[in-house]
């Protein structure tokens, strides 16, 4: 068991904004901290061309060598600063610290040191240090001694920043402002009034950054007011100059390359531009969407990038319009959703910025799109009652989308709404169909869709802390002078004023379960007739779920109480119970496994069961440290075939869950596999061609003697042939051996399976390719095709006695392998070849 | 990045009627002017505009009954009680022809599509045929069993016509062949009948039935409509022959749609309907009644508001410029977004002008046409938390303008929760200033009347719904097997 246990690793979905993202230096790449690797983005694109991992815990910091504008320096917790070639994505040394390091700041006068941002003794006091990197041919190198610069300043590397020619720094933290002077090796202190009253309560620093040409330091603070100072390497005769647009903290500040204009963003998502650092003359960007936590300035001056609070990047132009959005997973605080697939693009949906559903695809750890549910202004401000988003369910093959949205300010006072979204095949996207607005009198706890025939009326049903749930099914409103269907209520049941708690309907939409409170209500979905009650008294049911496939005859249900118990539908008696504190439990919808997440002293513990037999299938203990919140299964496009016995239940889906700390992670028997496919690659040669008009007119050209090239090479590769691809292989070592032929009918049919790759060289095309040489390969396979039969009906009359015949059998047979295999490739490929 | 999102405007669906096309064709008509026949004897011709008899015959020994005009409008035919029928010129005074035959009273009559021959139909159950150059009867079919009240004769053959008897069928006759080609049976006396102009379809009515038979069929039933509560009188067809009107004696005329056979409006009488009549191109609507009122509607005419002196617009080509450009090979297409027309309140949102915006919704074109906009906004400032704000710093013209509002739609539960809670918040604002300006308070002292009659109102609908739970439950303890308990008590909660 220990052997087959499957790894937990996180997919994707690590915050993007966590530090300030570092342009190239010809700001053709963008590259971003993303948990514990480092993302290389395509300004361009928006792809992502490179990932550098390596480090071992989260990456803190990230800068370009000012020696080497094509290197990058990173820096961990783990307590080391790796140095890279982003281009390539290539690991070139690594200098171990030995502390954990906060933030990584270089200049160039500095030639071989860099500064980072340390805490020595105690937990709450940082240093800046800085940390000689020796010069060695060596791979792995131990840094040099670290050297106080500053003391006492704020772990954020927001309040640091470094003057334009690295004469001094800046530091600030509460309500002072340190600068410390290189020459001198002294270091001048600014405090701001911090007394009680009302006007200078909010005076505390948040942020610093500093003019590229003149001695000039800009600095932010709680009450919105951003202030410049001059003069400041006289401790008495300095000035400062105050400007005020934001009504709530300033999060970062950034001048422009030239230092002509100032940059800064806060919780109101508006980013403002201060030209020539006066009041009048400011420019804004509004409505982006979250709370600015980083602004980015590219060397080349052209372009500059903020980070969001929703894990996004927007690159924007030099004359303040967005030009490209990289989105991550939004992290949403609360995910009340949970996880869902959408049954139609496989991406999982859940909870993404305020308001709205986020697609994401797994594949790709991208964001697909965004569905705006509440379609309303969103007011950025702190304290304010926002409308959220509570429930959300898909039902009828993806062709519906149900979605409920609260709003409570104070107690009584709910409003409640609850839309359906209809599929539109033309516009492949969700469209409003039906608004009820306040469809239960209190919080509606559950919603499920009945899984049902295509022909059959899509029926709906929501449970409410009202004591009641309502079930609403799709009524024709259309009239003489249009068609038009809606949602309506057909059914309004309860049971003795109990609060409904859960509801979920049976596989074959037959049966409606709904708990109350304790109890668990059976209901005929035709007559809406109550058939029978079960009742454990072991505390509120939390979840419920019918069996699948051949366990369909069973209803599982796990109480708050830490209780699982699962009856038998037909006997209408408890099957088997078990003390089992259960937080999450998923069916997988392909098979009959059940995933119940329990919560143990370690951490959380998986168990893999069927409901026909109490003993569970699988069991992993401490999957994480932390709570599980939600989980998922994500049916896989082909299912796979993992030996182990202990891992069958990962065969037709992925379990996927979400922790109380928001990190999406899953189960892989792999190793890590390489991320980064052939095409992004392509994609980046591309790139080095410059666009200028003339790519216009000679790009083209490039282009299609590119691709011809690309095909002549294809041509000439030569691939061994694999026996795992191969059908007829795997069915001759997977049928039992007493159905099977006899071996000699066998044997050349197994070797014919095994010269196929060298007859049809098309038939060796590696997943990766374009679709154009996908067309190609489908046309010239079709040939060849058509050439064996041709021949082989040509010979059929010659021969005359039985051996012939029998040989023709065989031909025939490895022929239609031949097809097969053909068929299954493509169908295999074309989902690569597609995103 | 994403523009800006306009508030969303609540809405609440429309209770009783829905409003369509046909509603806004059919309550077009001016109010209707009443008044009296006075004699039964007399034949009254009105004017399309005067409300005064222009000519009137008066020929008649007894009741006069069902005068038809000919199809060019040259000619009068009509029925009487005495069995005669009578042809009347419209220049001229005395009848043109008699036409003696029945022997009982003429109830329908009705020329031909050649013009030339009048049918009529009697009490003697007798339907006669008529030349009117030499005034004889040409035909008599003595097929009906019963009294035959009414009858219509097509519009595209000239030989076939037909009627229907209170022997509850409705024949149709082809005077080629002296008898009827075919019979339907209506199920009750047939008041009335009518072909469509095509004549395929026939439509009879009689009891509370209206019913739509296809003759090319050979009388197969094509729908049945029961939409009256009492005996359906008369039927007519609108000009366009798509709509279907049927007059009844509960004193409502509905009208129908000639493809789906659905209800689309329906006119309300002040009593009961005999008879029922639309002029050409649906502009007047005449209706007879029992209490011998005659109700005339003209319709107002449509689309004559273009009379009002116009800004000048741009020229079309300038909207149409470059609209066909082909778009070339090389070309690099750009789209440009259409602009997005916002609401003034919702520029005003746009750039937190709240108060403004505030200002805007509470003009009183707004309050009262759409007091939902009002609301919406309202709700908007409360979600966005700037509603003490935006209500705070009034004087006493503006801070009325909000109490008329409140005052006027606080007691409407649509609006209610919102309501609410923008009262509490004026109320706390401006307690400490009362008793400065009498109109203010005023306002308040009505407001506070507003709310105690509420109170009051919600406190006898509790009571009585306590005693209608005590009364259901009573019921299902009769009722009630031990095994579904509580969804007979649901069934019977939710009503």
């Amino acid at each position: 068991m220990e052997a087959a246990a499957a790894r937990v690793v996180r997919c994707g979905g690590s915050e993007l904004s966590l530090r300030r993202a570092v342009f190239s230096a010809d700001s053709r790449y963008l590259l971003c901290v993303s948990g514990d690797f480092v993302k290389v983005y395509s300004t361009a694109t928006e792809e992502c061309v490179h990932v550098l991992q390596g480090h071992r815990d989260l990456v803190t910091g990230i800068q370009l060598n000012p020696n080497n504008h094509l290197q990058l320096y990173s820096c961990s917790f783990d307590g080391t600063i790796k140095l890279w070639d982003y281009l390539d994505g290539i690991l070139i040394k690594t200098f171990t610290v030995g502390h954990k390091l906060h933030a990584l700041f270089t200049h160039a006068r500095a030639e071989d040191s860099v500064f980072v941002t340390i805490n020595k003794e105690k937990p709450d006091v940082f240093q800046l240090v800085s940390v000689p990197l020796p010069r060695t041919p060596r791979q792995d190198a131990e840094a040099g001694e670290p050297r106080l610069v500053l003391d006492c300043i704020s772990p954020s590397p927001k309040c640091v920043a470094f003057g334009g020619q690295g004469d001094y720094v800046a530091a600030v933290r509460d309500f002072y402002l340190s600068v410390y002077f290189f020459r001198k090796k002294a270091t001048s202190r600014f405090t701001l009034s911090s007394s009680e009253n009302r006007k200078h309560a909010k005076n505390n620093f948040t942020c610093v950054a500093c003019h590229p040409k003149e001695d000039c330091i800009a600095t932010g603070h709680k009450d919105g007011k951003i202030r410049l100072w001059r003069g400041f390497d006289d401790e008495r005769k300095y000035t400062y100059t105050c400007l005020h647009w934001h009504h709530d903290l300033v999060m970062d500040l950034a001048f422009s390359a030239t230092g002509s204009s100032l940059l800064s963003g806060g919780r109101e998502s508006v980013l403002v531009e201060w030209r020539d650092a006066a009041e009048k003359t400011k420019e804004f960007l509004p409505r982006l969407g979250a709370t600015i936590e980083h602004i980015a300035v590219a060397p080349a001056g052209d372009l500059l990038c903020t980070s969001h609070a929703d894990n996004k990047i927007i690159v924007i132009g030099r004359n303040l319009e967005a030009c490209a959005v990289i989105q991550g997973l939004v992290r949403d605080s609360s995910v009340l959703t949970g996880l869902m697939v959408d049954p139609r693009t496989k991406a999982l949906v859940l909870n993404g910025k305020p308001g709205h559903l986020q697609f994401y695809s797994l594949q790709s750890d991208k964001q697909l799109y965004n569905l705006d549910i509440v379609q309303q202004e969103y007011i950025n401000d702190c304290g304010l009652v926002q409308i959220e988003l509570t429930k959300a369910a898909f039902g009828c093959f993806g062709a519906w989308l149900a979605t409920v949205e609260q709003r409570q300010e104070k107690e009584g006072e709910l409003e409640l709404q609850m839309k359906l979204w209809a599929y539109n095949k033309k516009t492949q996207g969700f469209l409003l169909n039906t608004k009820v607005s306040a469809p239960h009198e209190d919080r509606v706890t559950a919603l499920c869709f009945r899984s049902a025939d295509k022909s059959d009326v899509p029926t709906l049903v929501t449970a409410s802390r009202d004591g009641r749930f309502k079930v609403w099914v799709l009524a024709d409103d259309s009239d003489i002078y249009r068609k038009a269907e809606g949602w309506t209520c057909d059914f309004v049941g309860s049971y003795h004023k109990y609060q409904a708690t859960n509801c979920c309907f049976s596989e074959d939409g037959s049966l409606l379960a709904v708990s109350f409170e304790e109890t668990v209500t059976i209901w005929e979905s035709d007559t809406w007739e109550l058939r029978c009650t079960f009742c454990q008294r072991a505390g509120r049911v939390r979840h419920l779920c019918f069996g699948r496939l051949t366990c369909s005859k069973y209803l599982l249900g796990a109480t708050e109480s830490g209780t699982l118990c699962c009856w038998n539908l037909l006997s209408c008696a408890l099957e088997w119970s078990t003390k089992l504190g259960v937080s999450v439990m998923e069916p997988d919808p392909r098979s009959e496994h059940v995933a119940a997440v329990a919560r143990s002293s370690g951490g959380s513990d998986l168990f893999v069961f069927k409901p026909s037999e109490p003993r569970p299938l699988y069991v992993q203990r401490s999957i994480c440290s932390e709570e599980v919140r939600w989980g998922v299964f994500v049916p896989r496009d082909v299912p796979e075939a993992l030996a182990s016995e202990a891992l069958q239940w990962l065969n037709r889906s992925q379990f996927y869950f979400l922790t109380a700390s928001q990190s999406l992670l899953t189960f892989s028997s792999k190793s890590p596999e390489e991320k980064l496919t052939p095409t992004s690659k392509q994609l980046l040669a591309e790139e080095s061609l410059p666009a200028t008009p003339f790519y216009f007119l000679l790009g083209r050209h490039r282009q299609q003697r590119g691709e011809q090239a690309d095909g002549a090479a294809d041509g000439e590769r030569v691939q061994l042939p694999t026996t795992e691809g191969v059908p007829a292989v795997s069915e001759l070592l997977h049928t039992p051996a007493h159905v099977l032929p006899s071996a000699a009918f066998l044997c050349s049919l197994f070797i014919n399976s095994l010269l196929l790759a060298t007859e049809a060289p098309s038939a060796e095309e590696t997943p990766e390719d374009a679709e154009m040489e996908e067309e190609g390969e489908r046309d010239s396979s079709e040939e060849e095709d058509a050439a064996p039969e041709q021949a082989q009906q040509a010979g059929l009359p010659d021969g005359g006695d039985g051996g012939d015949e029998a040989e023709a059998l065989q031909q025939q047979l490895s022929k239609c392998a031949e097809k097969e295999l053909r068929k299954l490739r493509r169908v295999d490929y074309s989902w690569v070849a597609v995103p | 990045m994403a523009g800006y999102k306009p508030v969303a405007i609540q809405t609440y669906p429309i209770l009783g009627e829905k409003i369509t096309q046909d509603t806004l064709y059919w309550n077009n008509y001016k109010p209707p002017y009443n008044y009296a026949v006075t004699a039964s004897s007399r034949i009254h011709i009105y004017g399309r505009y005067s409300q005064e008899p222009i000519k009137t015959f008066s020929r008649f020994k007894d009741t006069a009954y069902c005068a038809t005009y000919r199809q060019d409008g040259r000619l009068l035919v009509a029925g009487s009680e005495d069995g005669g029928v009578q042809l009347f010129d419209i220049t001229g005074r005395a009848p043109l022809r008699q036409f003696e035959g029945h022997t009982k009273a003429v109830h329908t009559v009705d020329f031909t599509a050649d013009k030339y021959h009048v049918v009529s139909g009697a009490d003697d159950y007798t339907v006669k045929l008529w030349d009117i150059p030499n005034s004889k009867e040409i035909l008599t079919f003595k097929e009906h069993s019963d009294y035959v009240r009414c009858g219509c004769a097509s519009r595209l053959n000239p030989d076939l016509f037909v009627t229907g008897s209170y022997d509850h069928t409705v024949k149709m006759f082809d005077t080629r062949t002296n008898k009827s080609v075919v019979s339907v049976e209506h199920g009750q006396p047939v008041e009335s009948v009518l072909l469509f102009p095509s004549g395929g379809l026939l439509v009879s009515a009689g009891g509370r039935y209206v019913k739509v038979w296809d003759m090319l069929k050979g009388g197969q039933l094509l729908v049945s409509l029961k939409n009256h509560h009492k005996t359906v009188t008369c039927l007519c067809l609108s000009s366009s022959g798509q709509r279907l009107l049927s007059g009844s004696l509960d004193r409502k005329v509905k009208v129908y749609s000639t493809t789906s056979y659905k209800v689309v409006h329906s006119f309300d009488y002040a009593a009961s309907i005999l008879s029922l009549a639309l002029a050409h191109e649906d502009e007047t609507i005449v209706v007879g009644m029992t209490n011998g009122i005659l109700s005339v509607k003209h319709r107002k005419s449509e689309a004559k508001k273009d009379s009002l002196p116009r800004r000048r617009r741009p020229a079309y080509r300038t909207f149409i410029k470059g609209k066909n450009y082909i778009r070339q090979k090389d070309d690099i297409l750009i789209n440009r977004p259409s602009k997005k027309h916002l609401e003034l309140y919702d520029r005003d949102l746009k750039n937190f002008r709240i108060s403004k915006a505030l200002d805007r919704v509470l003009e009183p074109s707004c309050t009262i046409k759409t007091p939902e906009v009002t609301v919406s906004i309202i709700k908007e400032l409360s979600r966005r938390g700037v509603l003490a704000n935006a209500l705070a710093g009034r004087d006493e013209k503006e801070i009325s303008r909000v109490l008329n509002f409140l005052i006027r739609n606080l007691s409407q539960p649509r609006f209610a929760s919102v309501l609410i809670n923008a009262a509490e918040i004026v109320i706390d604002i401006y307690l400490p200033v009362i008793g400065q300006s009498p109109v203010v308070d005023k306002k308040f002292l009505l407001l506070q009347g507003l709310v105690e009659k509420e109170i009051d109102y919600q406190k006898e609908l509790l009571e009585t719904m306590g005693m209608m739970g005590m009364l259901f439950a009573t019921m299902t303890r009769k009722e009630s097997t031990p095994a579904s308990d509580g969804l007979l008590e649901n069934k019977r909660i939710e009503f």
